[in-house]
């Protein structure tokens, strides 16, 4: 069976779910963007002043293709560390598709695709409600739907490749607390990374979410050239890449023994 | 060794087993079997927990690769043709592995996608294999509230989905009640009616004995014994059992002479006999006094503990 046909296979599945279960999902999905965009955007936003930094623009407009971004790796963040566990463990519903024709690869490459499927849903739906209420300023804000995606699997990748070598979820809270948490406040999602000292500098370039958040805000203002635009969609599909193979890898060992 | 269906012109061998192996770290799981398996049997590997069946049976779904040793599944080799070897089986695991935020009929329609199925013909076989698994009235019901028998079911109907020609079933019947068990066994008969192969791993001697025509009996990674249910019990154990339990702590009496075999349990005593019966008129006219004595036939057990020294079933 060739590995793409095979790999929808296992979307299909959690497409199955999800006609089942998209009302339960929507409410979170409209949910979380919402509450953020009131808080950060409108509440936090109309007390400060705009200034040269952050280009001139009103708090809530700067905010919002980033929080695109911020969302997503969080959603990814979730997507790629439980719900992974449990299809090795809890529900073992990967160990049943491996008795299939499906090898443990496109157990993975499934899993991915669907990953990557719900963080642009999640990303557009996000887009469309910052629009409603006023936090976007022209149609290059549709760029960070993509962007947010992209960033949201470069995170997500090797993280599921983690995942897969667990036997216990303990370490999990260690990461929310200590990567995706610090990742979500000081990656230049609120406040511009300069004013941070020079010395973290190097461990926020390192994160998906900078890269992330850098093409999505660059591209709604247009103020990022196109290398730099580059380089940085090519940093988060490396890492999206490295991931994959890590986590094919781990796929492999763990299901086929 | 007598075999009954040597001469009956099934040599087609579903499964081809030589001299196979199976190592985790420095853990030999699999220390050397062969196995045939013919088209149409009903074949076991009988033996405790930590026998090895269950990495046995990993190899032969095509799942786990071997440590040495020859397999050759459906006449093809399992390394090179995984896929296309297990599009062809159908696999019953240990632990159910449901998707049980699905529906009963959405785990059967999804499963029958995994090979290949068109979306059409998925929902036919889901119907039939709802009215074969007895779920029709659970069909649009979530999976997760059922209970275990159904759940059993589900997960072979499932396997069935793609009418694999073997099929495999890795301690089908373990953690159900008896009469959950024995519906269960009923479906197995009538796909071994059909002609399905089936290949079984159980540690219950009364389903290896319901069930199989020819099994093999595991320890410690190896084949003790192999032959027919009937075939071993008469080769390794005697027509009657007569079981004596005594007081628990009391000295057991040396019975050696009443029987041609003796075995000594924690709590009794298995006399070996051809007449159980009359074994224990003779054991009463010698003056032992049993708290409680039962007469029975041999069974797989007996085998088990005679090659072995060990009960199946601690």
């Amino acid at each position: 069976m060739q590995t793409l046909k095979a790999s929808w296979f296992g979307f299909e599945k959690h497409w199955t779910w999800y006609r089942r279960n998209w009302r339960a999902t929507v409410v979170s999905s409209f949910l979380s963007p919402l509450l953020f965009l009131l808080a950060l955007g409108l509440g936090f936003g109309s007390q400060v002043q705009s200034t040269a930094l952050i280009g001139g623009v009103p708090y809530l407009q700067y905010l919002a293709p980033a929080l695109v971004v911020i969302t997503a790796v969080q959603g990814a963040t979730f997507e790629s560390t439980y719900a992974i566990m449990s299809s090795f463990l809890w529900q073992k519903t990967y160990i049943g598709m491996v008795a299939t024709p499906i090898t443990p690869a496109q157990v993975l490459y499934g899993q991915v695709l669907w990953n990557g499927s719900q963080l642009f849903v999640r990303s557009a739906v996000f887009v469309v409600i910052a629009a409603v209420l006023g936090a976007t300023t022209s149609p290059a804000v549709l760029w960070s739907i993509p962007f947010a995606t992209l960033a949201g699997l470069a995170f997500s990748c090797p993280l599921i490749a983690y995942s897969a070598t667990l036997d216990k979820p303990d370490s999990f809270n260690t990461i929310f607390r200590f990567v995706l948490m610090p990742m979500t406040l000081f990656t230049g999602a609120f406040f511009p990374v300069s004013q941070l000292p020079d010395w973290l500098l190097p461990l926020i370039w390192l994160t998906p979410a900078w890269h992330g958040i850098e093409l999505a805000r660059g591209t709604a203002f247009g103020t990022l050239g196109f290398l730099p635009a580059l380089g940085h969609s090519a940093y988060l599909v490396a890492m999206a890449a490295v991931g994959l193979v890590f986590a094919a890898r781990f796929f492999h060992r763990r299901l086929a023994v | 060794m007598s075999d009954p269906l040597a001469n009956v012109g099934w040599v087609d061998n579903l499964v081809e087993a030589k001299a196979l192996t199976k190592h985790f770290g420095t853990f030999e799981a699999v220390r050397g079997i062969d196995v045939e398996v013919r088209r149409g049997e009903a074949f076991g590997f009988l033996g405790p927990n930590g026998a090895g069946k269950s990495s046995t049976m990993r190899m032969i779904s095509c799942v786990s690769g071997r440590t040495g040793g020859d397999l050759k599944v459906l006449g093809m080799d399992p390394e090179r043709d995984g896929p296309k070897i297990r599009a062809r089986l159908g696999v019953v695991p240990q632990l159910d592995n449901l998707d049980t935020e699905l529906t009963v009929r959405q785990n059967l329609q999804i499963y029958g996608r995994y090979f290949g199925m068109s979306r059409q013909k998925c929902r036919e076989k889901a119907n039939e294999l709802l009215e074969f698994a007895q779920l029709t009235d659970r069909a649009d019901h979530e999976v997760e509230p059922l209970s275990g028998g159904m759940k059993r079911r589900l997960t072979i109907a499932r396997s069935l989905v793609n009418d694999p020609e073997l099929l495999l079933l890795d301690e089908p019947t373990t953690g159900l009640d008896p009469q959950a068990r024995h519906l269960l066994w009923d479906r197995l008969f009538r796909l071994k009616q059909d002609g399905v192969t089936l290949i079984i791993t159980t540690h219950y001697m009364d389903e290896a004995e319901q069930l199989c025509d020819r099994l093999v009996v595991m320890d410690g990674g190896r084949i003790a014994a192999e032959g027919s249910p009937g075939e071993l019990i008469s080769r390794y154990s005697t027509k009657e059992v007569l079981e004596l339990r005594f007081q628990p702590g009391a000295e057991k009496p040396d019975l050696d002479r009443f029987a041609e075999r003796v075995e000594v349990l924690p709590d009794r005593l298995l006399l070996y006999t051809q007449d159980g019966e009359h074994t224990l008129a003779k054991v009463h006219e010698h003056g032992v006094q049993p708290i409680q004595s039962l007469v029975r036939r041999s069974s797989l057990e007996d085998v088990f503990l005679r090659l072995t020294g060990r009960t199946l079933v601690d």
